[in-house]
């Protein structure tokens, strides 16, 4: 099963992102920064990390950066997924190398679709 | 709702726009004509029939409008697309070559999502397209619709559906909490008010004809119909796409199925069995 890395500081968007990627197939592991996250992604590379942009202790972009330097980090689709709406903002994730963007509030078509444009599922 | 009355309207939906209503869809009609008593300040829907009855011309248009299920979203399915993109348009550079023209038909287009992707790929395509005149008309039956169509002005849900953000960024305009698609973009396409159970020869003919989640609202008989007038209309060698769960086989022979998982289908005709057509993989 393809394993899904959702960080998010909030709890309620993280059990509702994880209940949306389970029911499209994946295995959903939860983390509430971006530190933490890469610690999970250490002991398990996730195929898929939808990520929050301002988190306490590590934030979005800073855990995009480190991703991206574990071994097998480079292949990992990331995608952003926060209330920050404003085009220089998504600009900055995609440059800094996030795949997708998604600005919130998201539902489960939003996150379907955008999953099928990268081709994670089908 | 009175059983006479959810008859008369089914009646009325079906003679008009073929949309076929069961009889336990009363609560539908009840929930989709609501919005229209209070917006034409009415007592209940009894008012609306009354005046269906009275055969009043516009509140049957409104009517027609409210009762559509109109869902639609950017590059719905995804690989319908990926395959105009990467099959389609490639032998209709090859085809096309002498005049470089051609038409697409988005029959049931919604609010213009379908027709917009078609032409963000076209946009997107670069050189090889440069100095063809390439044509998207996009025909529902909701004046509403076609409205929003027109306006080319999404919400930030609508623009999530299905639109890499790439491509959002690109050809898209923050405007407060909405998005704007560039004019570059909104001017390939026209939009019309159109029935598909009226005559479609009027439109002209297409090479490619996308009528997709549409039909799978009517009786067989009305999508035999309406598939053999848009095979009238089509090219020898068309192209139609329909949804992805509403294969045709056993419905027309108007077309022939070439790839039934992306919902692509070809024109059959007879006399020219040998005609490649424009959705053969080369
Ligand atoms: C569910 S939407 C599908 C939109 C788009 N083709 C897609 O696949 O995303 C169906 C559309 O077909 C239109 N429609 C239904 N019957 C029609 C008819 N007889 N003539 C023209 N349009 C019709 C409806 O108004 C509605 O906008």
């Amino acid at each position: 099963m393809k394993k899904c890395l959702i960080v998010d500081d909030s709890r309620i968007i993280r059990r509702v992102a994880s209940k949306i990627f389970h029911e499209l197939g994946f295995e959903p592991e939860e983390a509430e920064n971006g530190k933490k996250a890469l610690d999970a992604s250490r002991i398990r590379m996730p195929d898929v990390a939808v990520v929050d942009w301002d988190m306490p202790v590590m934030d979005g972009l800073k855990f995009l950066e480190g991703l991206r330097k574990l071994p097998g980090g480079e292949n990992a689709i990331v995608i952003f997924c926060t209330a920050e709406n404003e085009v220089p903002k998504i600009q900055e994730a995609l440059d800094a190398g996030a795949n997708e963007y998604i600005m919130k509030p998201f539902d489960s078509e939003i996150v379907r679709s955008k999953l099928t444009i990268l081709g994670a599922i089908d | 709702m009175h059983p006479d009355d959810f008859e008369f309207v089914a009646r009325l939906l079906k003679d008009r726009s073929g949309l076929v209503l069961t009889r336990d869809k009363g609560y539908l009609v009840e929930n989709r004509l609501m919005p229209l008593v209070r917006q034409r300040r009415m007592k209940g829907i009894n008012d609306v029939i009354a005046g269906l009855r009275a055969g009043e011309a516009s509140l049957t248009d409104s009517v027609v409008d409210a009762m559509m299920a109109k869902d639609t979203a950017f590059f719905r399915d995804w690989k319908p697309f990926e395959h105009f993109r990467t099959v389609v348009l490639p032998n209709l550079i090859a085809q096309r070559g002498t005049k470089k023209t051609f038409r697409v038909l988005c029959a049931g287009v919604s609010t213009g999502q379908e027709a917009y992707s078609l032409a963000i790929i076209m946009r997107e395509y670069g050189r090889a397209l440069a100095g063809w005149k390439a044509e998207i008309v996009g025909v529902d039956i909701s004046a509403a619709s076609i409205a929003t169509a027109q306006l080319a002005l999404y919400s930030q849900f609508d623009v999530q559906r299905g639109l890499p953000i790439r491509l959002l960024l690109k050809h898209f305009k923050k405007r407060d909490e909405s998005w704007s698609l560039n004019g570059d973009i909104q001017g390939m396409v026209g939009f019309m008010r159109w029935n598909l159970m009226d005559d479609l020869f009027p439109l002209g003919r297409f090479d490619v004809i996308l009528c997709r989640n549409v039909l799978v609202y009517n009786d067989l008989q009305t999508k035999f119909n309406v598939l053999q007038k848009l095979a009238r209309v089509a090219a020898d060698d068309g192209v139609l796409y329909v949804g992805r769960n509403e294969p045709l086989t056993g419905v027309s022979s108007s077309f022939k199925v070439v790839n039934p998982d992306l919902g692509v289908y070809t024109v059959t005709r007879a006399e020219k069995a040998t005609t490649r057509s424009l959705a053969d993989a080369t």
